[in-house]
């Protein structure tokens, strides 16, 4: 049983209640096309348990196969930094057929984030250390490609359509009851 | 699944073709701790996943002074092809001629396919392996295993270190 080595923080991107009985852990890559096909089942997934998941977004960008993937992870942290986090993530999943650096620039705007400031973020990497953290503890949690989900920290090695999750999802609550 | 060199074992040193016109020889990196990486095949996808997940930790295997080499029974031009198409950072030797050779040493061959297990290797600076690791062959191992295998060393290293510079201080 592979698990979590590194526990929810407040550095974390969580979307759902603190109290939440199930957390739902996604290594993911902007760029990557089986990322973009788990984004909207992840959403309904979420929308299925209601305020019972909580879901958390950890960034695992294989730069040298996806070119834009660090930049599209760093544009979203400089969005988290002005409380926007979840509308960048969304946005760079739901655009990316057209994932480039005019595009994120594009949703920055959208966004209303300052162009100038995004600019020098990425120049000067300002978040590259916070998604190379990201990156670290998934592969020490044994996070081998995108996506990895993790339910209440264990890594979910099965399918990832919906009912694949939500069953896995079901299973692991039942277990952990009987803790 | 084939019965892997185990730790404590010394690695069989090895001359393969690393590019068309190139060798590589593993003793010639004595000194520095050495992964070796068996894998299937060049553009199988589970293959592609695990070298590109390598791609980016050299600079942590670094950090450990670790080379990393991956070794298939694919042909040079295969390899470097596929390096050129992944952005790969690091050497595809090419266990080909004769065929699986290496790998069959290592106890990594599986001769019903006639390609390399998926096997890791980390071998300390004198050339013994330190960890080895047969993965199912449908399973990416990702890097966790390395890394642990790697820090060990780095600790092992230190505590000699400091060992050494107690007895030159008596």
């Amino acid at each position: 049983m592979v698990t979590l080595k590194t526990p929810i923080s407040k550095s974390d991107h969580v979307r759902g209640p603190m109290t939440a009985a199930i957390t739902l852990v996604e290594y993911g890559d902007y760029q990557c096309p089986h990322c973009g096909m788990a984004h909207p089942i992840v959403n309904q997934v979420q929308a299925h348990f209601r305020d019972s998941l909580r879901f958390v977004f950890r960034h695992f960008p294989l730069a040298e196969v996806h070119p834009i993937a660090g930049i599209a992870a760093e544009s979203a942290e400089f969005a988290g930094a002005a409380g926007l986090f979840w509308e960048m993530h969304d946005a760079l999943f739901e655009n990316q057929s057209i994932l480039s650096v005019p595009t994120i620039f594009m949703i920055a705007e959208k966004l209303r984030l300052p162009e100038i400031e995004l600019r020098d973020a990425l120049a000067t990497g300002r978040y590259r250390n916070k998604v190379r953290g990201d990156f670290m503890g998934g592969v020490r949690s044994g996070v081998n490609g995108t996506p990895a989900f993790f339910i209440n920290g264990v890594r979910h090695d099965g399918a990832y359509d919906f009912a694949s999750l939500v069953s896995a999802i079901q299973l692991r609550i039942t277990a952990d009851s009987h803790v | 699944m084939a019965s892997i060199l185990s730790a404590g074992t010394v690695a069989p040193d090895f001359t393969l073709r690393v590019t068309p016109d190139q060798n590589l020889t593993l003793s010639d990196l004595r000194g520095r701790n050495v992964i070796i990486v068996f894998y299937p095949a060049d553009w199988s996808p589970v293959c592609g996943d695990q070298v590109a997940l390598y791609n980016e930790l050299l600079t942590e295997f670094h950090k450990h002074d670790a080379e990393i080499l991956g070794i298939s029974v694919d042909g040079v031009w295969c390899h470097a092809a596929f390096a050129r198409h992944r952005n790969l950072h690091f050497p595809l030797l090419a266990d080909f001629e004769p065929k699986g050779e290496l790998a069959r040493k290592y106890g990594a061959y599986r001769a019903t396919e006639g390609v390399c297990e998926r096997a890791l290797f980390v071998l300390d600076r004198e050339g013994m392996i330190a960890w080895s690791y047969c993965s199912p062959i449908a399973v990416n191992p990702g890097a966790d295993g390395i890394l642990d295998a790697l820090e060990q060393l780095s600790k092992k290293a230190n505590a000699h270190g400091h060992l050494e510079d107690a007895h030159q201080q008596e």
